[in-house]
């Protein structure tokens, strides 16, 4: 057998991971692909001499990841891609090839991801970024960024036109690259919680979910059902906030004021419930390994349900008006369309994803936390474009607000925080995803002889739906740039890491 | 449209009447008080400090590292160290935001900034603002958004997020600049017409943050160019941004 089985949240020896040629590693891939499974995890591991390349595949039905290797040596400085083959790769490669400067031939669009700080070609220039070009003689450029019109993160767009229809948009991203991957195997990994909130603001209980799950898992700490349901409980408010804020921004690019105060309105209740909790409305500081930092007595958890109530109330009737109306619906249906086929191909994630009628959500294909005693259940719709991304969000923030008045009227007992910390189990490899507010988080952490953090691979759900967004667009006007950009609302920073 | 009427009359009155006068929900983390007598001098908050915004004998916080998680009151055991939820934090110069027991809260946010007469002819009623996330989170950036949202609604001060460098009178920095964001920062900024101010908003654009020792970082533009207004938070709450500014403009 050449993969290892192992499964979300769970820690396996890397002497158990087979160690394949590259070619045989393509081979294998390929067939696993072909049976259904999709990567959430590909990377280079440098060792004394070489790269150690991991992957990680995920085979959802039956709540599986198996994971494989292959080993290059020095001299090896290529191997056949197997984006050709399967085109979900084609980003996993870049990336590989952009730290490890080992490439893979025949990939049809090799060009730099993040421009990384620790990118094997130091010589590469953001200047120099290789756009695609469209040449004709009604061809026009439009190119907007690094710095946007609104109060937003920065990143590159260029549109390539004739007249007022998109051929093709090429995202250049790698501004806001911190470098969190090195900064995150430097020192001790228990000391990484404050920087792991600061990956993406907006998914910072997703985050420091995983990453506190992942320790927890590599050193057999079981937090208690108390501390699961809190955990669950700000993941669920933080998913229903991203929503609330992607729809305001959404009524607000169409012109529906009404939508946008209301919407925006909204938000700031749920983002003051996450105040009310930690102190913090992203969330800061609540999550820790080994449990949550602060509990939900008797009289927040009555506050907190009486809030939701009016939330879901306002979410139903703003919901209802928004979707009925002829000027929005106008402008969402028909515009932007992702079709199953390619958002399969292309490996999307996410609520984007199942907007698209792929059925992809980690609560319930790898669950974890309290979705392992208390379901969270697939929503899909199936026509792909604005609408079917904007509804998602608004049928996905009624559930969670349903799922989250369940759970604080019965929140079980157990200690808020565990005080003992186990130790990593030496030379192991452990995976941890969550299902963030845009889709899949998953952390994978390599530890070393002495039971340190030796790699920490991050993937955020937008380093798989960026390209979505670059393929929604073509065929549309440049004017339904911004609905699409909002219907998507991906991170950069959670892409750029 | 009876829908629509029907929103109307939901939303009812979502702003906050005075601005100036508002506070911050009790469990929020803003202003820090030390207690130098109580300390027992164990280290135990600089060692869990992500920023090393702490520094012992005597106790100082400096607010423009601190990230507010609260991990050193947790860990201390003499109870030497509370964040309040007093959020009037900014600051206009960088060696303010360092405070000890001595700092007196109400004291210090009447001295941290000075209005400054020439701002507040040119500004004082009307400030377009360029904002400029280099690194940052998304957080402080959702924040800013929020000031002009209809509940801190910034926008009655005459204070105002604009779309172009070339319509501002200044610059909102955000994030701690990352080295392929440095170019496009300084950019942007000298796009802006003089006379023009430069505001730093958060723990990453004040210090670096967490980010401070990364190697993909590059805070060469704070050399550079001087910042009028330090705003610290992690992330910035939308009081504190409004409140800082008001004072700069000596509203």
């Amino acid at each position: 057998m050449s993969w290892a089985v192992t499964s979300n949240n769970q820690t396996i020896d890397l002497a158990a991971i087979p160690v394949e040629t590259a070619a045989g590693l393509r081979t294998e891939i390929i067939e696993q692909c072909g049976r259904g499974a999709r990567p959430v995890a590909f990377f280079g591991q440098k060792l004394s001499s070489g790269v150690r390349l991991f992957v990680i595949l995920a085979d959802d039905p039956r709540s599986e990841l198996v994971a494989s290797s292959a080993i290059f040596a020095e001299s090896e400085k290529s191997y056949p891609s197997i984006s050709t083959e399967i085109p979900a790769f084609y980003l996993f490669e870049r990336e590989f090839f952009e730290e490890t400067g080992i490439k893979p031939e025949g990939h049809p669009w090799l060009k730099p991801v993040r421009f990384s700080r620790n990118r094997a070609d130091q010589s590469a220039r953001m200047a120099d970024y290789p756009f695609f070009k469209v040449e004709g003689e009604s061809i026009h450029e439009v190119a907007v960024g690094p710095v946007h019109a609104g109060v937003i993160e920065p990143g590159h767009f260029r549109f390539m036109c004739s007249g007022e229809k998109v051929h093709h948009l090429e995202i250049h991203l790698g501004y806001q690259h911190r470098g969190i991957e090195p900064m995150m195997a430097d020192g001790s990994i228990w000391k990484k919680s404050k920087l792991v909130e600061s990956i993406t603001g907006d998914s910072a209980i997703a985050n420091s979910l995983a990453y506190s799950s992942l320790l927890e898992t590599a050193t057999g700490m079981e937090v208690s059902a108390r501390a699961t349901a809190i955990r669950t409980l700000a993941l669920e408010l933080e998913r229903v906030a991203l929503h609330m804020s992607s729809l305001s921004g959404l009524c607000a690019d169409v012109g529906d004021l009404t939508g946008n105060t209301f919407f925006g309105a909204t938000r700031t209740y749920v983002i003051n419930s996450l105040l009310d909790i930690c102190g913090s409305r992203f969330g800061y500081s609540l999550i820790r390994p080994g449990g949550v930092n602060f509990d939900i007595d008797a009289a927040l958890s009555a506050k907190l349900l009486k809030t939701l109530e009016m939330v879901r109330d306002r979410v139903f009737l703003i919901g209802e008006r928004t979707f009925n109306m002829p000027g929005v619906l106008s402008r969402f249906q028909h515009t932007g369309i992702v079709d199953f086929k390619t958002a399969e191909k292309i490996n999307m994630v996410g609520i984007t994803a199942r907007a698209s009628g792929l059925k992809r959500d980690i609560r319930a294909d790898h669950p974890f936390g309290f979705y392992r005693l208390y379901p969270a259940y697939k929503l899909t719709l199936d026509s792909g474009d604005v609408f079917a991304r904007a509804y998602m969000r608004y049928l996905e923030a009624t559930r969670s607000l349903g799922y989250l008045i369940d759970l604080l009227n019965g929140l079980p007992p157990g200690t808020q925080l565990l005080a003992e910390r186990g130790r990593l189990k030496p030379d192991s490899m452990t995976v941890s995803m969550v299902e963030g507010p845009r889709g899949e988080l998953v952390h994978v952490m390599l530890a070393g002889a002495d039971g340190e953090a030796v790699r920490y691979k991050l993937k955020d759900p937008s380093f798989n739906n960026w390209f979505a967004l670059a393929l929604s667009v073509r065929g549309e006007g440049v004017s339904d740039f911004p609905i699409c950009n909002k219907s998507f609302d991906l991170s950069y920073c959670g892409y750029d890491l | 449209m009876f829908d629509s009427i029907k929103v109307r009359i939901k939303q009812g009155k979502q702003y906050i009447p005075d601005v100036k006068r508002a506070e911050v929900n009790p469990k929020f983390r803003g202003f820090p008080l030390l207690n130098n007598k109580t300390c027992t001098r164990c280290d135990d908050c600089t060692c869990v400090c992500p920023t090393g915004a702490i520094t012992a004998h005597p106790l100082k916080i400096d607010l423009g590292k601190c990230t507010f998680c609260g991990d050193c009151q947790r860990v201390c055991k003499s109870q030497s160290i509370e964040f309040t939820n007093f959020h009037k934090m900014a600051a206009g110069r960088r060696e303010t935001l360092i405070v000890d027991h001595n700092t007196d809260r109400h004291l210090y946010t009447l001295d941290a900034v000075k209005a400054n007469h020439e701002i507040k002819r040119l500004f004082g009623r009307s400030l377009k603002l360029r904002s400029v996330s280099a690194g940052g989170c998304n957080a402080c950036e959702l924040e800013l958004n929020a000031c002009s949202n209809v509940n801190f609604d910034m926008t009655r001060f005459g204070i105002e997020m604009v779309a172009s460098p070339r319509h501002a009178d200044g610059i909102v920095i955000t994030g701690p600049v990352s080295e392929n964001m440095a170019y496009a920062l300084e950019d942007t900024l000298l796009a802006v017409p003089n006379p023009r101010l430069v505001i730093a908003m958060g723990t990453c654009a004040i210090s670096g943050g967490v980010f401070q020792d990364s190697a993909a970082v590059n805070r060469k533009f704070f050399d550079k160019y001087k910042v009028d207004l330090y705003i610290p938070g992690c992330p910035v709450h939308p009081l504190t941004f409004i409140n800082g500014i008001l004072r700069l403009l000596g509203r």
